[in-house]
């Protein structure tokens, strides 16, 4: 892998969203705190401050990271992608509603973000694994497997009896 | 066909996936200031200097002496100050409050404070002081030890629990050109925030607003605490005359907000070589911490559960809060059942043991049966349905099978038995006397309530019941915004409460508007005649009476009831215990919305599992060591088991369309099914979280 160049002093210039911006703030400030003060972008949440529990997570050149521990300078050239750039009507964003996958919030953007990034058609040891660094208090994580598993089969509509049972699939 | 009992999804989804519901973080105000707390850091003692030792220049700096009504934070008595004035009871008391327009120079400020130690009284057993007792007598003791051919004894203990709602405790407050002051915060009891700072800021109800934003997780957490974070932030903001944020960071809001109750308790029990439980004794003891806040109820549901889902001709149970030198516990998730049914059900395996009886068939034999009364004299009615989850849970787990093929391996099962009575304890209720009003708008009707969405999916529930109520369109219901400018007091979101009486309220409600309609659509009546608000109070079912001085009567309304099998895996080198599956088999009425329900068991059932597992509040000289989430650890996609959940129904006649409360259920049972499945590999616990050198030390004996 070849070495980065040093970074150059003067605005940061990085892809957000899809768009181009250029960010003229400390190369140590958090990212979390530029894209939540500076850009307004209040979808990415603070949990900890410290990586472990992932509320915080965007997506840098496709990968999840926990934005409370990038600093700015490190996304210098490279591209962001936070829940705004989701769109709203993402079909994982649809099945959080649906299946129960969201319930207070705080941990959705970071979550969905990080099953934005599993593999295709991933196995539930895969999502599991791929999970593990976003810390959910409210849903036991079951919902959150259901809702992943509807988003990559739009065409399963399944039709949950009131009362019955609910078994996980393995 | 009606809303109710579909899968609608929540009000509040949309907002919630796409990052744009406005927490209080995300929340800014032209000129507003920053506020920090300055936190006492030993457990007992008195201040004797206290110094602000930077350049004042641009902060705002409150202490004791800025209140202007009484340095109290109200709860249930008035004993907690809202800041030192020289007594520090607990680490982490608050004394001064700082505020400035920048976090780094706010951060940076130093403060002097020097203190002349006391004696801290840490451990709970040693003390004197109580904040609450409770007495629970049926029948007669002696009498029923001398019709036992067989007594277990037995003490059993939980730790400290933090909620770790991924969302801290934060409140923004803005001073009004009346002289008054409006808080807007992560807070489950509106009400009780106002009342508080009414109290605090000595201003009339009518300068006081309580504005909650969106809640990014409570569990109990929230329903204290923002008393202590608003008063805080109305102070400063009052003096600085600008709106101040007070938004605590993890360890800040893990170090000083408030925890689940330590508890210590003891079981002796009479039981018949056939199984039949004929005396019961308990001693139930929880660490209240340095004040009272809610210790004495939390007590009292603890005592009212402590014998579990269980009939006994001879019960006594003794219970009593105490006061210790550490941070104030208060309510959390289940709100002290969990730690006596733990006791209950960890010693209820060992009761079978003695016998050389199965677990469950020891449980089918003294199961609440409707008809049965409980240790309070209550009458259990048809709404029972502790015998019909236990035998669903066996059957749909494969209890008898793996009980037996497991033995000798390092795989073990165990199950647990519990209820949780739904609405405030007694007769709580109908002091609460909870009000909610339904008015017409342009859209159709707007629900107004105090009960807060923090999760649960309360709003979109409520929304459902008001909906088939009125018979008109789902999409025709909104719900305010908790306000205490706009909305009544329809008490505070707790107590697995919300659907069941709030929600009968709203029925209510909305079966007397559809009289006042005259059979036009809301929206149609609002544009023909303005709006149409109907507001009811809280009545109580029939037949309903509690003694609360001799705790005798009915405790509950009714009771929701549930049967967990957890299956766990052991491993002998590193003695860490995996939860493999959870079979969770609850009745809690009926299902409002199903997803939302399964929601609230799933949820719930993690939370627990932590609770049992790994959750390890370190406490050392008085204050929590591991105020973070690096080394207090809750559970991870790969720490919580796979959850297979049944939801038997069984119509509860005062509930809104049957439903029961399901909030608090799902915390009871995992720990003792978890501790049980490890008796079961010959490991004997009987103190949680049931960390590897506990299994280590438990496992000694192991065959």
């Amino acid at each position: 892998m070849a070495a980065r160049k040093p970074a150059a002093p003067g605005p940061v210039a990085f892809t957000l969203n899809g768009g181009a911006v250029e960010m003229d703030a400390h190369p140590m400030a958090r990212l979390l705190d530029v894209l939540r003060e500076d850009l307004r972008l209040t979808g990415t949440k603070e949990g900890c401050g410290e990586g472990e529990c992932g509320a915080c997570t965007v997506l840098l050149d496709g990968d999840p990271v926990c934005s409370c521990l990038v600093p700015l300078a490190q996304v210098r050239g490279r591209e962001v992608v936070t829940i705004e750039g989701l769109g709203g009507d993402h079909p994982l964003q649809r099945a959080f509603v649906e299946e129960g996958g969201a319930q207070c919030g705080a941990c959705t953007p970071g979550m969905i973000l990080a099953a934005v990034a599993l593999p295709k058609h991933a196995t539930l040891a895969e999502v599991r694994t791929g999970l593990a660094g976003n810390l959910c208090r409210c849903t036991g994580y079951e919902a959150i497997y259901r809702a992943i598993e509807k988003a990559n089969k739009p065409s399963a509509v399944r039709r949950q009896p009131p009362g019955g049972s609910v078994e996980p699939k393995e | 066909m009606g809303i109710v009992g579909t899968n609608v999804p929540r009000v509040d989804g949309p907002a919630k996936v796409r990052g744009t519901a406005r927490y209080v973080d995300d929340i800014t105000f032209p000129g507003m200031l920053h506020g920090r707390t300055i936190r006492t850091t030993i457990p007992c003692g008195r201040i004797t200097d206290l110094r602000f030792e930077s350049d004042p220049a641009g902060f705002t700096v409150v202490d004791w002496r800025d209140i202007p009504g009484e340095n109290c934070i109200t709860h249930i008595t008035d004993d907690q100050p809202c800041l030192v004035r020289s007594e520090v009871r607990h680490v982490a008391e608050p004394v001064l409050l700082l505020a400035h327009e920048d976090r780094e120079a706010l951060l940076g400020a130093r403060v002097h404070i020097a203190y002349e130690r006391g004696q801290p009284l840490l451990d709970p057993l040693r003390s004197t002081r109580f904040h609450k007792e409770v007495l629970i007598e049926q029948g007669d003791l002696a009498r029923g030890f001398r019709a036992a051919d067989l007594v277990v004894e037995g003490e059993y203990r939980t730790g400290h629990q933090e909620h770790a709602y991924i969302e801290p405790n934060g409140v923004i407050a803005v001073p009004e050109p009346n002289g008054g002051v409006t808080v807007y915060g992560s807070l489950q009891c509106p009400y009780f925030v106002h009342h508080a700072l009414t109290r605090l800021l000595g201003l009339p109800d009518g300068l006081v607003r309580v504005v909650q934003t969106e809640v990014g997780g409570a569990f109990g957490g929230k329903e204290d605490y923002p008393s202590v974070i608003a008063g805080h932030a109305a102070l400063l903001a009052l003096k600085a005359k600008r709106p101040v944020k007070l938004v605590y960071d993890r360890a800040e809001d893990m170090w000083a907000t408030t925890k689940r109750h330590p508890s210590i308790v003891r079981h002796r029990t009479g039981v018949t070589k056939r199984g039949k439980l004929v005396a019961m004794e308990i001693e139930v003891i929880l660490d209240g911490g340095a004040y009272v806040t809610l210790s004495p109820v939390v007590l009292s549901r603890s005592c009212l559960h402590a014998a579990g889902a269980y009939r006994c001709p001879h019960v006594h149970v003794e219970g009593r809060a105490v006061f210790t030198n550490t941070p104030p516990n208060g309510a959390f998730r289940g709100f002290g059942a969990p730690q006596t049914q733990f006791a209950i059900e960890a010693h209820m395996d060992r009761v079978a043991e003695a016998l050389g009886m199965d677990p469950a068939r020891l449980r089918l034999l003294n199961a609440l049966r409707p008809g049965d009364t409980t240790a309070t004299g209550q009458t259990i009615g048809a709404d029972c349905s502790a015998l019909a989850v236990l035998r669903e849970a066996v059957r749909r787990s494969g209890w008898r099978r793996k009980r037996a093929a497991w033995r000798g391996t390092n795989k073990g099962i165990g199950l647990a038995l519990f209820r949780h009575g739904a609405g405030f304890t007694g007769s709580g209720e109908e002091r609460l006397a909870s009000r909610c009003s339904l008015a017409t708008s342009e859209r159709g009707v707007r629900i107004l309530v105090a009960s807060t969405e923090m999760g649960q999916g309360a709003h979109t529930t409520l929304a459902q019941i008001v909906a088939d109520s009125l018979g008109i369109p789902f999409e025709q219901v909104e719900v305010a915004v908790p306000d205490t400018a706009e909305v009544p007091n329809s008490g505070p979101t707790v107590a697995s409460r919300t659907c069941m009486v709030v929600g009968r309220i709203l029925e209510r409600c909305a079966h007397e508007m559809r009289e006042g309609l005259g059979g036009l659509a809301p929206a149609e009546h609002f544009r023909l005649h303005g709006p149409l608000v109907v507001t009811k109070q809280y009545e109580p079912p029939p037949g309903v009476a509690w003694d609360e001085e001799h705790y005798r009567g009915d405790a509950y309304p009714t009771f929701a009831w549930g049967c967990d099998v957890a299956e766990v895996e052991y491993d002998p080198d590193t003695y860490e215990v995996k939860p493999t599956k959870l079979t969770l088999v609850q009745e809690f009425g009926r299902p409002i919305n199903p997803v939302l329900a399964l929601g609230q068991i799933e949820g719930g059932t993690a939370q627990a599992v932590g609770w049992a597992l790994t959750e390890h509040v370190v406490m050392r000289d008085g204050g929590m060591a591991n105020a973070q989430l690096t080394d207090y650890t809750i559970p991870t996609t790969l720490d919580t088991p796979r959850l297979a959940t049944v939801m038997l129904e069984n119509p509860y006649a005062h509930g809104p369309f049957g439903a029961k409360g399901v909030g608090e259920l799902p915390f009871n049972g995992p720990a003792p099914a978890i501790v049980n499945a490890l008796r079961h590999l010959g490991i004997d616990v009987r103190e949680i979280p049931a960390l590897p050198e506990r299994v280590m030390e438990a496992a000694r004996g192991r065959a």
